[in-house]
């Protein structure tokens, strides 16, 4: 078992075309991900490596059975690219493009909310693995191995640190969702932990979370109310001044909102252990496993 | 991305806004020949990102062209909590009646956008809600749909605006939202929504926050913020294409993804130092833009050290080390560095480093370690120096 990707998943690149989305795609299927098409408009009937390309969404989803689209595209092709994949039934949509306008992403998660049958994961997000399975995204699967930890994070670079830290120590992954830094993600912390929690072979979830938003103190109450399973959390940015953009659109501290310290309370208070380096966040991580 | 006042107004009036007359100013003449053609009596408002200029002095009304002067000269310059006034906007001035308040912000909790609608304005929001909560009124729009009549007459009703008003303050809220999405602003605030003695709707001041990720869309926009009030650092890392932060200590901090790097800032603050920046190098960190930033983080007087700390995924720890050695090359650095490399090529970049000997850079194999051994490197340096 494993959240959202694993043997069942069918790939589908949008921007398969692309110079890294060729690169990503064709790491993705080395690692044992069945990419299954991409779409580029206009070099439909085309193959990058052997996996074939179309037009539009709707083909490669009949010809191809697609259930899972990663978009690789431009910001300004993005939104649109997403709502294809979601009007020709794609199931999951991972969504790797960073830079795509916060209106956009409004739109997309408001029509998007009207489906029960589709999940967006990002945007500006690293993508998902499930060691020993599937990868789609960009996170460098060697580092991970199968195991029972979940990992929820809105930063990519932070969750391989954490990742890693926790590999030292022995320890694999069930999945590591990568939910992006964005102010919109398609999925929430709430959405992912929903999913471990109910993933019987995930034991302990590590939520990875950064100054911005509320989506940390929202998903410090759904733990308390519907979470069995332990939970450590790491927050970024206690030193992030407010009103700065700390590299991820989503990071920012607005007036007094959104502080790192006002996130680690709430989540504190509710009973989820909090390290203060992600070196802790391990530790802690290892001394609950051990039990 | 967030906008001056005059600036924020340009855009209101774009989109149907109602706002007074006025002109942008850099120089005392240029503001006298403003007021001269607005009229008197004429408002001399400093333009600076920052609440509180009427306190603080930043805004004045002049009866005459002696006035205007005065006032102009007294105000450019000037230090508003640590904001220096680069530029005036003279504006004709408004008879007030009643101040109210208005805003559309981007609700990132609810994933829509939110309509703030107050009789009390004039004060900020938080005076607002501390005063009477229920005085604010909020509703959220659903962004498919967009602004309709009802929810302004919905937040004018129930704020209790004289009847005279409702129509004209709702046209406002629908134009001030078409403003909010045809602009890609995630905040447009006025505050205050003026009602004239002749019971006009006006908005006397606008706080505007455009989204980044659209300029693509607005080339038009590229100038807009406080250009002159930018930090030497922030705006050569713009030019280059670099996601730098200025902050206020001195040990310089290089990573690559914004979730690390944030981490190295707390983790250094941790351990008894000070970070003088947040830089991203970002996935791709190629050797070149190694080099660009280290320039970058440099250029900043303050800085008695770096810190590098790299966990490579698609970015890779020998072109990171390649980076690192062109720019001794280029730039031949006196402080200290201390680099951490791990992940995607890391035994490549350290045998790299081992080979280069470059003076005074010290290889840690932990995030915790390098951390340290950067704050104590920090202190030395400036134990030599006192």
């Amino acid at each position: 078992m494993a959240v959202l990707v694993d043997n069942d998943t069918k790939l589908c690149i949008s921007g398969i075309t692309g110079r890294e989305g060729t690169f990503h795609s064709l790491n993705n299927r080395s690692y044992g991900t069945q990419v299954v098409s991409g779409v580029t408009p206009g070099k439909g009937g085309q193959d990058v490596e052997g996996i074939p390309v179309f037009d539009t969404f709707h083909a490669a989803v009949a010809e191809t059975g697609a259930n899972t689209a990663m978009i690789f595209v431009p910001p300004r092709f993005a939104a649109d690219s997403i709502l294809e994949a979601e009007d020709a039934g794609i199931e999951l949509i991972v969504a790797i493009t960073e830079g795509i306008p916060a209106h956009d992403e409004l739109k997309v998660y408001n029509h998007l909310k009207r489906n029960p049958n589709v999940r967006l994961v990002g945007p500006n997000c690293p993508g998902i693995l499930s060691p020993g399975k599937a990868n789609v995204g960009i996170i460098p699967a060697s580092f991970f191995s199968p195991g029972n930890v979940g990992v929820v994070s809105r930063s990519g670079t932070l969750t391989y640190q954490i990742g890693n830290e926790l590999a030292q120590a022995g320890f694999g992954n069930s999945s590591i969702v990568g939910i992006g830094g964005d102010p919109v993600p398609g999925s929430s912390f709430i959405d992912i932990i929903e999913l471990f929690e109910a993933d019987p072979e995930t034991e302990l979830i590590v939520l990875s979370g950064e100054i911005g938003g509320d989506a940390e103190e929202q998903a410090a109450d759904y733990i308390a109310d519907h979470v069995t399973k332990p939970v450590v959390a790491y927050i970024a940015g206690f030193t992030a001044p407010p009103g700065k953009t700390m590299g991820h659109a989503g990071a920012i501290v607005s007036g007094s909102k959104g502080t790192a310290a006002a996130k680690a309370e709430a989540l504190e208070a509710k009973g989820v252990r909090v390290g203060r380096t992600p070196t802790e966040v391990a530790e802690i991580a290892v001394e609950t496993l051990r039990g | 991305m967030d906008l001056l006042e005059y600036q924020g107004k340009k855009l209101f009036a774009k989109h149907g806004v109602p706002v007074p007359e006025g002109r942008p100013a850099t120089t005392v003449d240029q503001a006298v020949s403003a007021a001269d053609e607005l009229g008197y009596p004429v408002v001399v408002k400093a333009q600076v990102l920052i609440g509180g200029r009427g306190k603080a002095g930043g805004i004045k009304v002049a009866k005459d062209q002696a006035e205007a002067r005065e006032y102009a000269e007294a105000i450019l310059g000037m230090d508003i909590k640590g904001h220096t006034v680069n530029e005036l906007y003279m504006e004709r001035a408004s008879e007030i009646d009643e101040e109210y308040y208005a805003a559309f912000v981007f609700d990132r909790s609810a994933k829509k956008p939110m309509a703030m609608f107050s009789k009390m304005g004039g004060m900020d929001v938080e005076a607002i809600a501390e005063t009477d909560p229920e005085a604010m009124r909020m509703l959220h729009v659903d962004p498919l749909i967009g602004f309709q009549d009802f929810h302004g007459r919905r937040l004018a009703f129930e704020a209790g605006i004289a009847a005279d008003v409702i129509r004209p303050v709702g046209a406002l809220l629908a134009k001030l939202y078409e403003t909010f999405v045809a602009e890609d602003a995630m905040l447009v605030e006025v505050n205050p929504l003026l009602i004239t003695k002749s019971r006009e709707v006006v908005a006397l001041d606008a706080k505007v926050t455009l989204d980044g990720n659209a300029l693509y869309r607005h080339p038009e926009h590229a100038d807009l913020g406080d250009v002159g009030a930018a930090d030497p650092q922030e705006k050569m890392a713009k030019e280059r294409g670099l996601t730098y932060v200025k902050l206020d200590g001195d040990i310089g901090i290089l990573g690559n993804g914004a979730g690390l790097v944030m981490s190295t800032l707390d983790v250094v603050a941790q351990a008894g130092g000070q970070p003088a920046n947040f830089l991203d190098a970002g996935g791709g960190s190629k050797a070149e833009a190694i080099t660009s930033a280290v320039e970058v983080i440099l250029s900043d007087p303050k800085v008695k050290a770096v810190l590098f700390n790299i966990f490579g995924g698609i970015a890779r720890c020998d072109e990171v080390a390649k980076g690192l050695i062109e720019a001794f090359a280029q730039i031949e650095p006196t402080v200290p560095f201390v680099v951490r490399l791990d992940g995607t090529n890391d035994k490549e970049g350290r045998a790299l480093l081992a080979e280069a000997n470059l003076p005074n850079v010290h290889t840690e194999t932990t995030m915790l370690g390098a951390a340290k051994r950067v704050v104590e490197l920090a202190s030395e340096t400036s134990g030599a120096q006192a």
